[in-house]
């Protein structure tokens, strides 16, 4: 029952999977329970998208499902949900660029692979950065662009995290857009990656997670 | 004339324009060494796009608001001030005359204040919006055409625009939703006429009215600064943008998130859509291709790349209605330049449906020598030296890399040198380097 109400979130079968929730928390299930499905759903659209085999288009409808099925679910939880996470990350579009189809992606697959991500949006000023690295203690800093002005803030958001005493104790990664090794090296960050599966492997290696 | 031209073929329409383009009407050039120099560069290419060698590989030196740092300006400077646009870009013609096959002209730069005046929600640039020191101006994505309005788009997209997403984009023409559809004037229209007298429908034609008076200052400075270049020698390559159906869709109406879930909820509508939209795109883009002297119209693409989509879901939603748009232009004689974001190394196979020598793709991430080796007998290539390595790199480096695309992608003709995009700020040595390893590397024997 639970693997299939996974599989048919993973299908994107949307009639079936709001159905299935309705009659599931009506039976008085624990809610707690449906969201744990979705959640394997999820990790399975994750891995479709891994493997070449799901694309954007599914991911975002994937999401909107699972939109429906929280909001579904909420009015009966009793209490919050807490999942056990792999390590925290916080991500950003860096300032002067207001790009985030690449940055949601990346959000997504990491959220799906077990981090607990912390997604600032776009234009986001360095100081930002700084902030939410020393509230959230996160060891990996994602920085996103898709333009060439980028090349510039992300020097200048890894020099701030520099300058606030932070860089010794993170690992940053850069991509999208225009962004390549090169910018890599100019930005002083640890790595670029490609793309959202790249920076699923750099983070889990960085927390040393298999 | 008329009948003339419509009874050529796609190939005699497209040397016609050629023929234009080499001696553009209404041009005095300033010297006879100028106008030699005019048809040399302007034939460079068009060999390329043929497929055939001419002296050597043509050179497009990715600048796009590069002029306005390269004199110490900025982009938020020049967009307010037309004196110091024209300024930037005649210093920067002057000084690299020697390095130019073509010029990207002021044109992309747009008056900030023709913006202001309709308060423009669809872009964000420096100071309005984004920090006044960025160096691009920025489409902010959102919905602006919700998943209920698709009939409304289709049944008759001018009345959709005017009264339901022009009020949405333009702040200032908010009040255009209280205007009745222009065809709803008929015999004696009172009724028509009285939306037209409510101050705020009028306070927006104001607006409206300021953009236009405002935009005529900025075209008179444009225009000049493209009238001295081209005397000069140095052609323009681009007459107009138009995009991928599935584009206009994705970008400006409906966003990324929502023609996503579109292909799922309402694949059919979408499709009605697009089709709606194709003949719109072909006939804007034929209009500026017949108003220019360059036949060329650059399609930017975006949401077709790599990874955005899967190959079925490219050939069912993003190819057909950007191959008829592609198609239109090409039997019209209008060479469309392509130019492919991101990768498009899973896209290779649907350019080879393309009739050959009538379209040039210019590409961003795409392993050139895969397109060299696939396209080869189909379509000029363009590109792609990386934006990163043009702003940090060294000369040397610049012009290796050059040196080796050259190498790759020249043989035979059918190749323009220049950018994977275009940068704004970074070394000039670096812009030399480019045309120098065209210079050096690039010459057919």
């Amino acid at each position: 029952m639970s693997g299939d109400f996974a599989n048919l979130l993973a299908d994107l079968k949307e009639d079936e999977v709001l159905r299935l929730t309705e009659e599931r928390i009506e039976s008085g299930e624990d809610p707690l329970k449906i969201l744990d499905d979705s959640r394997k759903g999820m990790g399975i659209v994750g891995k479709r998208f891994a493997d070449g085999e799901y694309f954007l288009p599914e991911l975002v409808f994937s999401g909107e499902l699972l939109k429906q099925v929280t909001e579904l679910v909420k009015p009966h939880l009793k209490q919050a949900v807490e999942t056990k996470r792999l390590g925290t990350i916080v991500i950003g579009t860096v300032a002067g660029d207001i790009h985030d189809i690449g940055l949601n992606i990346v959000d997504f697959m990491l959220d799906v692979n077990g981090f607990k991500v912390h997604n600032l949006g776009v234009d986001v000023a360095k100081e930002k950065f700084v902030d939410k690295v020393k509230e959230t203690k996160a060891p990996i800093v994602g920085l996103s662009g898709f333009l060439t002005p980028a090349f510039d803030a992300m020097k200048e958001t890894v020099e701030a995290l520099d300058a606030a005493g932070l860089r010794k104790d993170i690992k940053v990664m850069i991509g999208g857009g225009q962004m390549d090794d090169e910018v890599r090296k100019y930005a002083k960050a640890d790595a670029f990656g490609k793309d959202a599966m790249a920076a699923v492997a750099l983070a889990k290696d960085w927390v040393g997670a298999k | 004339m008329a009948k003339e031209w419509a009874e050529l073929t796609p190939e005699e329409k497209r040397e016609e324009r050629f023929k234009r383009w080499l001696s553009p009407p209404g041009v005095t050039f300033s010297s006879p060494q100028a106008e030699k120099g005019y048809k040399e560069r302007v034939n460079r290419f068009i060999k390329a796009f043929q497929l055939k060698e001419a002296d050597r590989v043509p050179c497009i030196l990715p600048a796009s608001n590069y002029a306005a740092y390269y004199a110490g300006m900025d982009l938020r400077t020049v967009m307010y001030d037309y004196d110091k646009l024209s300024q930037a870009w005649l210093k920067f013609f002057h000084d690299f005359k020697e390095d130019l096959d073509t010029y990207i002209p002021p044109g992309l730069v747009p008056p900030g204040k023709s913006l202001e005046a309709v308060d423009y929600k669809l872009y964000k640039w420096p100071g309005h919006g984004i920090s006044g020191d960025t160096t691009s101006y920025q489409c902010v994505e959102a919905e602006y055409m919700k998943a209920d309005e698709y009939d409304a788009l289709i049944n008759d997209p001018t009345n959709f625009w005017i009264r339901t997403y022009m009020p949405r984009v333009f702040g200032a023409f908010e009040a255009w939703r209280k205007i009745p559809a222009f065809t709803s004037f008929e015999e004696i229209a009172i009724q028509s006429f009285i939306p037209y007298g409510l101050p705020d429908v009028q306070a927006a034609f104001q607006a409206l009215l300021a953009a236009g008076t405002e935009s005529m200052k900025w075209v008179a400075a444009v225009g000049a600064v493209a009238g001295e270049v081209t005397a000069a020698g140095i052609p323009g390559i681009m007459s107009g943008l138009a995009k991928a159906p599935f584009d206009t869709l994705g970008d400006t109406l409906r966003g990324t998130q929502g023609i996503m879930m579109d292909m799922f909820q309402r694949p059919d509508k979408l499709h009605e859509a697009m089709d709606r939209i194709a003949p719109l795109t072909i006939e804007s883009a034929i209009n500026s291709a017949n108003a220019a002297a360059a036949p060329v119209v650059m399609m930017p693409l975006h949401k077709g790349a790599d990874g955005f989509m899967s190959d079925k879901q490219y050939q069912t939603f993003y190819w057909p209605t950007f191959k008829k748009v592609i198609m239109a232009l090409v039997e019209e004689g209008v060479m469309p330049i392509l130019f492919a974001e991101g990768g498009y190394n899973t896209r290779l196979e649907y350019i080879k449906e393309l009739p050959k020598a009538a379209t040039a793709w210019w590409f961003d991430q795409t392993d050139m020598a895969r397109a060299k080796k696939e396209l080869g007998n189909t379509c000029c290539i363009m590109g792609n030296v990386p934006t990163s390595l043009m702003m940090t790199g060294t000369p040397q480096e610049v012009k290796e890399h050059c040196r080796k695309l050259i190498e790759v992608c020249g043989k035979g003709g059918g190749y323009v040198l220049t950018g994977g995009a275009n940068i704004d700020k970074g070394p000039a040595e670096n812009m030399r380097a480019m045309m120098a390893a065209a210079k050096e590397y690039g010459v057919y024997k």
